[in-house]
């Protein structure tokens, strides 16, 4: 894959290039894998509330625990939550609704944009687990080595986050929700298989084989929506230009990696881009633990680089 | 990149955005014109309802008796929306009507007044596999109506040769809601009454017809009404036929 040149061009590289080295020790492995592991927990631990919920009758408050779905839920019977994505197209496909997922979908809105809007994709969309499994086996067999089959641009999501509002206001229903496969393989998880599952299937077999990071990265219009929003997002990954010796080792395991663009981040002391779903795998495996997270507001950006780089264009 | 690759690189872009934004469009046209299921009570028009349906199942969620089933992938109907198959479970009519209580987007009425009111669907009998048409005293159906003598009535019915009557169930249109428990409880191997979509089997009978023996009260421009609770508007007058113009039909027939 391509590196960003910003990697070799950048000055402050004089240090001895230390690269990443899974740790043999078991508390080693598991604390580089410690993100990846909250976030499997998380993602189970949602889907469970809702099954839990669903099928043995979960209980908070003498009210169903978390009922619904990730399209629209309600938390103990007073909180409720919904898409907001979803929501919009409705909006924009002329429906009426009722003031409970108006208020669902802001709520939700507003927590995940604090967050960082793509927080849902990397902690909570269940595709992520079909995506990162993907993206293991492809790094395990090597395919990620040889050139994508497909070229897709990575701003073909915002592309498709346009067609489907149009195709909404055009059609007068809700386009993406009508063969979301991200929804219809949450939906089939808790409410019986049918045929959704093939859907992420067929993103599995993309993912793996045809295009690296090929729907979250490229395709989903919901994380395009996300991304939108994730740029006033509030926990970011900090980055010290201090200590990073432009090894690479983040931009490989990155899902993302053109958020990881060493110039902007060296300006703004942290991955500012809206695309960064927070997955935490560069924090990781950072050698130089250059990279954390931190909230926006405590990120300092350095004096002397606030105008070293310009902070505008991309790094290809 | 210059001018002329701008306008082709922009061209190629909104060619395969247009191309894929039809598809799409005529794929989600295609489903919302496809096979209707049997939508829970308080539900809107059937475009609407699919369309502002969010799909969470938090109705089939609140039914007590697991009636309601999201639709899955590639079953008739748009994925994911709430149907019910009434030979499976047919809806008991829950008095506080729970699925549309906690409609979240208000696809189901979530202030639906009266579950009488609601209209699910239509029940339809096949006389040809109906026991009560066949001359059993079945009436099976009529019986297990929530709302028997409103929704469904026996009659009697003569019958060619034989000197019995039949008595036969008669669904009427104007009670029926649709919850299906008559087509649960039919006791033939295949339902021989059953829930439909009301499109499917309704006819209109049109404005224009005046059905003799019938109060015109409630067509809009009936014809002058000997109703005395109704002033009668003044008779349009009408030119009387030319005397003898149609007595032609009748020439002759005077003995």
């Amino acid at each position: 894959m391509n590196l960003p040149s910003a990697l070799t061009s950048t000055p402050g590289a004089a240090r001895p290039v230390r690269h990443f080295e899974m740790p043999a020790s078991v508390g080693g492995r598991l604390r580089v894998l410690r993100f990846t592991i909250a976030r499997r927990l998380v993602q189970f631990g949602v889907l469970l509330l809702f099954a839990g919920t669903l099928h043995w009758g979960w209980q908070a408050l003498g009210a169903p625990l978390l009922a619904g779905n990730l399209s629209a839920a309600k938390f103990a019977g007073v909180l409720p939550l919904a898409d907001p994505f979803a929501v919009l197209q409705m909006l924009v496909a002329g429906q009426w609704l009722v003031a409970e997922v108006l208020i669902g979908a802001a709520l939700t809105l507003v927590a995940y944009t604090l967050l960082g809007g793509r927080v849902f994709c990397a902690w909570v969309c269940p595709m992520n687990v079909v995506t990162d499994a993907a993206f293991w086996l492809r790094n395990r067999f090597g395919i990620g080595a040889s050139e994508d089959l497909l070229r897709v641009p990575a701003r073909a999501r915002y592309v498709l986050l346009a067609v489907a509002l149009v195709v909404s206001a055009a059609s007068g229903v809700a386009a993406f929700e009508w063969l979301s496969p991200v929804a219809m393989l949450h939906r089939e998880l808790l409410y019986g298989v049918g045929l959704g599952l093939t859907g992420a299937l067929g993103i599995f077999l993309l993912d793996a084989f045809a295009v690296r990071h090929g729907w979250c990265g490229h395709l989903c219009p919901l994380g395009a929506f996300w991304a939108t929003l994730g740029r006033v997002g509030q926990v970011k990954v900090a980055f010290d230009d201090a200590s990073c010796t432009r090894c690479g080792d983040c931009v490989k395991v990155c899902p993302e990696p053109r958020v990881l663009h060493f110039g902007q981040a060296a300006a703004r002391a942290m991955i500012a881009a809206g695309e960064c779903t927070a997955c935490g795998r560069c924090v990781a495996i950072c050698p130089e633990r250059s990279l954390s997270f931190a909230l926006r507001v405590r990120v300092r950006r350095p004096p002397a680089a606030a105008h070293a780089e310009p902070t505008s264009g991309g790094n290809r | 990149m210059d001018r002329r690759q701008f306008i082709v690189a922009a061209a190629q872009g909104s060619a395969a955005a247009a191309c894929g934004g039809l598809l799409w469009y005529a794929l989600v046209e295609q489903q919302a014109r496809a096979a209707v299921p049997l939508r829970p009570p308080g539900a809107r028009a059937e475009r609407d309802f699919a369309a502002s349906c969010i799909k969470c199942g938090l109705c089939v969620q609140a039914c007590p008796y697991d009636t309601l089933k999201l639709v899955k992938t590639a079953e008739p109907g748009v994925a994911g929306t709430p149907a019910f198959t009434p030979r499976d479970v047919p809806c008991y009519m829950c008095e506080n009507i729970p699925c549309a209580r906690v409609c979240p987007t208000g696809a189901l009425d979530p202030q639906f007044p009266d579950i009488a009111k609601a209209r699910m669907g239509l029940a339809v009998i096949d006389p040809e596999s109906c026991l009560s048409w066949q001359g059993l005293r079945c009436e099976v159906c009529y019986r297990v109506c929530p709302l028997r003598g409103k929704a469904i009535s026996v009659v009697n019915h003569p019958r060619q040769i034989s000197k019995h009557a039949l008595f036969v169930p008669v669904v009427h249109s104007d009670a029926c809601t649709g919850c299906g428990i008559c087509e649960k409880k039919c006791p033939t191997e295949v339902a021989a009454i059953r829930v439909v979509d009301p499109k499917l089997v309704q006819g209109r009978i049109g404005a224009h017809y005046r059905l003799g023996g019938k109060p015109e009260a409630a067509a809009p421009e009936a014809l002058p009404s000997t109703a005395p609770s109704k002033p009668a508007p003044a008779p349009t007058p009408r030119t009387p036929p030319p005397a003898g113009a149609l007595d032609y039909l009748n020439r002759g027939a005077t003995p």
